[in-house]
């Protein structure tokens, strides 16, 4: 629907969409209480809040992925039912989801064909690739149309899913999270398109957590907490402090209280370690580092750079080809995941609930799966249930997990209690190694500021920890060392307390190496 | 016999035993490139066999037999479409619970007919002029019925709309990311029923072709477990229509080897052939590298929910 | 949640035991009034069919033991497929099994020279290592090969049918049988007892309830128990947690197929006293079996009630075959919709239907 577009922008034109009194609730929750939206032509209109606080239940409401309990959309002054994301594509909204909505196994050009209106039947994929390099062009955002979009880096491929949002002529554009898989330069990047963009006359809505983001990119912020609408406020009369209290509900300390290090002798040393990734291609080149007790070592970089296959390796879930892992002075290169286990090498899971937890099972059981087929929970291959439960009730009240009782399913529990769950299980005997992929991905504030206290504990308790995560905040409080992984090699190794972020960001982008003094 | 004429009438039933085994296959094959798994097929083609063989009976006419397999197969699919697609059901138990049902249904009703012989089956074609080649005109250009030929042009056709077309991109994506193709517009819960049912019309038809072609007649159970080969053939044509041909000619080979080497071995044993080859051609796939490449569509069993929180 | 009229439906993430039974019995039910067209179309009253076999099934002892006979094989199967269920192993072959653990027994019954006394005993192991063999097989191909398991499992089932048959017809045919494929009549010492005036082979049923107990205990209180839940609800949790595969499918299949393999014992050594073709031996219990399991929904002591729901089905079945001159079939067709309607029911028990609330209805009615 080209007719979205405006010539000029013009901030008091008519809004683009309204949302008008939205309710939406699921099971249990209600995830939007009467919210009130709108976006206008030629702006960038940010909706910050914490995880949990119905940002992305809302922009799905708009693209039709949810229907509204109550309340009214209203697109160009025109009352609308948004069924479907058909039918929100035909009004001209486009939604770039923080998860990209790509077929992975193919090309540019087939995912941006997909549904599209007005391809011919015969070789779709082919007639689109002239336009789709104009648009390119046009918005500064290169792709190449016949490349398999599993072959591209996170960044390009949220290339194409602008392009994809852009070719079915979106008025409005919605980003959930853009930045999470951007480095700080590709990030300044995508600004720019979205400038160029709101030049033309969009509307863009740019969801996101982060306050230094959202005032520098944004026009206007609303900001939402625990699915009601706190405030929204012009990005130029905002300051930081006003809107974390306004997100948060109080006031928030931005620093950790973290003790000097003091690290211990190495407790994992990784030797010149090649591994694949599952296609049979290199992922991990030559990575050496060390993590020693009592310090934290945190592996930053973009989604897709090797960090998985780094856990994986370390946790005996993937071959490492060459190289070699030391835990505790001891070979265990290619040993398997409980041998690793067994010696003290504690496992918190990328993926908490896919693999970090057995969702049908009870609490309780959930507490033992690392630990199941060892005493005291386990003689000559019989479970003592009474070991089970004495120690679920004591991790329970230690890690303050809030569960009806050690019985209940562990789907049923809170995405912050469910990482409560895996910390108890994967910290309880005093881990020598703690690896930890992305601890307080998706938790809210305060599960996220309880789980990094809890890693700085078993830090200062003498663990070797070693944090992989794509927040860079994050990996800057609580590390003592960075590291900075780019396709699968290590750029270099810094002491927390020197980096910049744009040096890391350098770094993260591959433009820059720092030699690693071992 | 002598070693030509030998080969030639092995090659010629070959192609006439497979191609039940390639129309169920590429049915299937559409059936799961959409997302969904139909382990009903056996059921299906049980169904158009009987279907085939009561119509013809009845009517005379062998065409009309065959569109009445074709009906029942869809019919039998469509069942299996809103039991995984709109009730999301476990697709393995609903295929199974298909292949049970079908298999007793077409028992039942096929009593009276049992070992009836069929008046007037699906009459051969001999090609004018490319018959007459030495060898291959015997081989492959007669005593052939059309299906054989419709079934290899249809593979191709099949093939230009899964790889060349819009309507292939969105069956497609939909096998490998619903939500990617609901997200774009795309009525996931349309294709999924549109490629059941087409694979399950197909399937009929190969049932069909079993009653009114190969063997015209109606026997009980006459499928005799080339459903669950077709399921296998799926696997092993790595959900390409091209690569189902020359599949399903090699298992038709199997199957009439099975009879044709009674001669020198047991006929039971010789029986177990294509089972047993089934299970070692997906074993043997399983090694290496193969397993990349054979990657089955990334959606495949996994009913879809909008918006699951 | 959603409104229909004065009631609203609610959405529940776990169901209640309650829910679960009931909707079970409900599929059974559906499954009986919509097979009832079927006895019309025979010309027989689908009420006064349903009538004439209860009274017939349940109206004496000998024939109400027909059940009991029927759901031998059904428990032993049925209890060996709960587990394999358990751990997502989809093991459908257990007829193959079940066949692999009938040649087995014939084989040690006619052919292995042992002390009478110990026939029996060598049987029931011998047949307990045939149906594990056959069942493990495709478990390793799973692990090792990345064989799809319902495939290799089918595939099976029709080599082990026709290796059945080569026997009979072959190497194994009884010189005593003349024109019949069978081999020849087992010795006394190799055929199981019954229940006075029944056809109820009682230690194969003893041995099947016991056994049933015996796999709940490991499914609830072992190591190997809890491997199988955590690698059948989430397989990728079970990596993670260093949980076997091999060892733990292998020990699945070992005892699933097993078991199927007693209840080969249980049908040459009780029923048949030979071996003869498998569509004798058998008439697909390994594949009812299935839905024992699936209606069982993964306990193997909840098994023993659902064999004994479908033994009473196939001496439903016998009975109209034989009284009411109905075909066997339509025990195939009934199987085939109870197992349809008890997977198309599985929805409802997520659902809760309660009277919508007076202001509830208000914001609903405001909203659409």
């Amino acid at each position: 629907m080209a007719g979205v577009f405006m010539e000029k922008p013009a901030s008091n034109e008519h809004p683009l969409v309204v949302l008008r009194n939205i309710t939406k609730t699921f099971p249990g929750v209600v995830a939007n209480d009467n919210v009130t939206f709108e976006v206008r032509p030629g702006e960038v209109h940010a909706l910050l809040g914490e995880n949990g606080a119905g940002k992305t239940t809302l922009m799905n409401i708009l693209y039709g992925l949810y229907r509204p309990d109550s309340g009214e959309i209203w697109v160009q002054g025109k009352r609308v039912e948004i069924r479907s994301p058909r039918d929100a594509i035909q009004l001209g909204i486009g939604m770039v989801h923080q998860h990209f909505k790509l077929v992975l196994p193919h090309t540019v050009a087939e995912n941006v064909a997909l549904g599209l209106a007005g391809t011919p039947f015969w070789a779709p994929a082919r007639a689109i690739a002239k336009k789709l390099r104009e648009l390119s062009e046009r918005y500064g955002l290169p792709v190449d149309p016949d490349r398999r979009i599993w072959e591209l880096s996170a960044g390009e491929q949220q290339r194409v899913e602008i392009l994809k949002a852009l070719i079915r002529g979106a008025g409005v554009l919605i980003l959930d999270e853009p930045t999470s898989v951007l480095t700080p330069q590709e990030a300044n990047e995508l600004f720019k398109v979205l400038s160029r963009m709101k030049a033309e006359g969009h509307g863009i809505i740019f969801i996101s957590h982060k306050l230094d983001e959202v005032l520098s990119a944004a026009d206007r912020i609303t900001v939402m907490r625990r699915g009601k609408v706190v405030g929204t406020v012009p990005a130029n009369e905002a300051t930081k402090e006003e809107l974390a209290r306004m997100m948060v509900g109080r006031e928030v300390v931005f620093r950790l209280t973290k003790s000097t290090c003091r690290p211990g002798e190495a407790a994992l040393l990784v030797q010149n370690l090649y591994a694949k990734n599952d296609r049979g291609l290199w992922a991990l080149k030559d990575v050496s580092f060390a993590v020693c007790r009592g310090e934290i070592l945190g592996i930053a970089g973009i989604a897709g750079n090797g960090q998985r296959e780094l856990v994986e390796v370390l946790t005996g879930l993937r071959r490492a080809e060459r190289g070699k892992i030391l835990l505790l002075g001891e070979d265990v290169t290619n040993g398997s995941p409980r041998f690793l286990s067994d010696l003290g090498c504690a496992h918190i899971p990328e993926e908490r609930i896919r693999m970090g937890i057995v969702p049908a099972l009870p609490v309780e059981e959930n507490l033992i799966l690392k630990k199941h087929h060892r005493p005291p929970f386990c003689w000559r291959s019989l479970l003592d249930l009474h070991s089970v439960r004495s120690f679920a009730l004591k991790a329970i009240e230690e890690y303050g997990i809030m569960t009806p009782s050690p019985r209940t399913p562990a789907k049923l529990l809170s995405g912050g209690n469910i990482q409560r769950l895996i910390l108890a299980r994967e910290l309880s005997g005093n881990p020598a190694v703690v690896i930890a992929a992305h601890p307080t991905y998706g938790l809210d504030v305060g599960a996220t500021e309880q789980i990094r206290q809890i890693l700085l504990r078993a830090r200062d308790e003498g663990a070797a920890v070693l944090l992989v995560s794509e927040d860079l905040e994050e990996i800057m409080e609580l590390s003592d060392r960075i590291a900075v992984m780019f396709r699968g090699e290590i750029m270099g190794i810094v002491p927390a307390g020197e980096a910049t972020l744009e040096e890391l960001g350098l770094m993260m982008a591959g433009e820059k190496r720092v030699k690693v003094g071992e | 016999m002598d070693i030509a004429s030998w080969l030639i009438s092995t090659v010629s039933r070959a192609l006439a035993f497979g191609v039940p085994l390639l129309w169920g296959t590429l049915g299937e094959i559409y059936a799961e490139r959409a997302g969904v798994v139909n382990l009903g097929v056996e059921g299906m083609m049980i169904l158009g066999a009987f279907m085939a063989f009561a119509v013809t009976q009845s009517t005379g006419h062998p065409g009309l037999g065959l569109l009445g397999a074709a009906v029942v197969g869809g019919i039998a699919a469509l069942l299996h479409a809103f039991m995984t697609v709109t009730l999301r059901a476990n697709q393995y138990v609903s295929g199974l619970a298909l292949s049970m049902f079908g298999l007793g249904l077409a028992g039942l009703l096929g009593r009276g007919w049992e070992g009836k012989p069929l008046g007037n089956p699906l009459p051969s074609l001999t090609i004018p002029g490319l018959s007459r080649i030495p060898v291959l005109g015997p081989m492959l250009f007669q005593d052939q019925t059309i299906l054989t030929y419709l079934g290899i042009v249809l593979a191709f056709l099949l093939w230009l709309l899964l790889f060349r077309t819009r309507w292939g991109v969105a069956i497609r994506s939909v096998g490998e990311n619903p939500g990617t193709a609901d997200a774009l517009g795309i009525n996931v819960t349309l294709v999924r029923y549109l490629c059941v049912v087409f694979g399950g019309v197909l399937a009929g038809v190969g049932g069909g072709y079993l009653s009114v072609a190969y063997r015209p007649s109606w026997t009980e159970g006459m499928t005799a477990g080339m459903g669950w080969i077709v399921i296998a053939l799926t696997i092993f044509a790595a959900w390409d229509p091209l690569q189902a041909i020359w599949g399903a000619f090699f298992f038709g080979a199997l199957y009439h080897l099975s009879y044709r080497l009674q001669a020198y071995l047991s006929p039971e044993l010789l029986k177990v052939m294509p089972y047993l080859f089934a299970v070692v051609v997906l074993a043997a796939s399983g090694f290496g590298t193969a397993r990349y490449r054979r990657r089955a569509p990334g959606a495949l069993g996994v009913p879809y929910v909008r918006g699951e929180r | 949640m959603k409104r229909i009229g004065p009631f609203v439906l609610e959405r529940k993430l776990h169901p209640s035991r309650a829910a679960v039974f009931g909707v079970s019995v409900l599929s059974v039910v559906v499954a009986l009034l919509v097979a009832a067209p079927v006895f019309a179309g025979y010309g027989v009253n689908p009420w006064k069919a349903y009538e004439a076999i209860g009274r017939g099934v349940f109206g004496s002892w000998p024939s109400f033991s027909e059940v009991l006979r029927r759901a031998i094989p059904l428990i032993l199967c049925g209890v060996g497929l709960t587990l394999a269920f358990r751990a997502q192993f989809w093991n459908i072959g257990a007829e193959g099994q079940l066949l692999a653990g009938a040649v087995a027994a014939t084989g040690v019954a006619l052919f292995l020279p042992v002390p009478d006394g110990l026939k029996l005993p060598l049987m029931f192991l011998f047949g307990f290592l045939a149906g594990s063999v056959w069942g493990l097989i495709p478990a390793l191909l799973r692990v090792r090969l990345g064989v799809n398991d319902v495939i290799s499992t089918l595939m099976l089932n029709y080599v082990m049918a026709y290796i059945v048959e080569w026997l009979v017809h072959g190497p194994w045919k009884g010189p005593t049988m003349r024109g019949f494929a069978y081999t020849d009549a087992f010795p006394l010492s190799a055929r199981l007892s019954y229940l006075p005036t029944t056809r109820v082979h009682w230690l194969t049923l003893v041995l099947g309830v016991v056994l049933a107990f015996v796999v709940a205990f490991i499914l609830a209180r072992t190591k190997l128990g809890y491997e199988i839940r955590v690698v059948g609800q989430n397989p990728d949790a079970a990596r993670y947690a260093g949980i076997s595969f091999t060892a733990v499918l292998s020990l699945v299949m070992l005892i699933s197929g097993g078991l199927a393999g007693l209840a080969g014992v249980g049908e040459v050594a009780g029923i048949h006293w030979r071996l003869r073709s498998p569509s004798h031996i058998s008439m697909g219990y390994g594949y009812t079996a299935i839905i024992v399991a699936w209606l069982a929904r993964g306990s193997p002591v909840a098994a023993i009630f659902t064999a004994l729901l479908f033994g009473l089905i196939f001496a439903a079945g016998d009975y109209m075959k034989t009284v009411l001159g109905l075909p066997f079939q339509i025990t195939g067709v009934f199987n085939g919709l109870i197992l349809f309607f008890l997977i198309g029911f599985d929805l409802l028990m997520f659902w809760r239907v309660r009277i919508a609330q007076r202001e509830k209805a208000w914001t609903s009615q405001a909203g659409s």
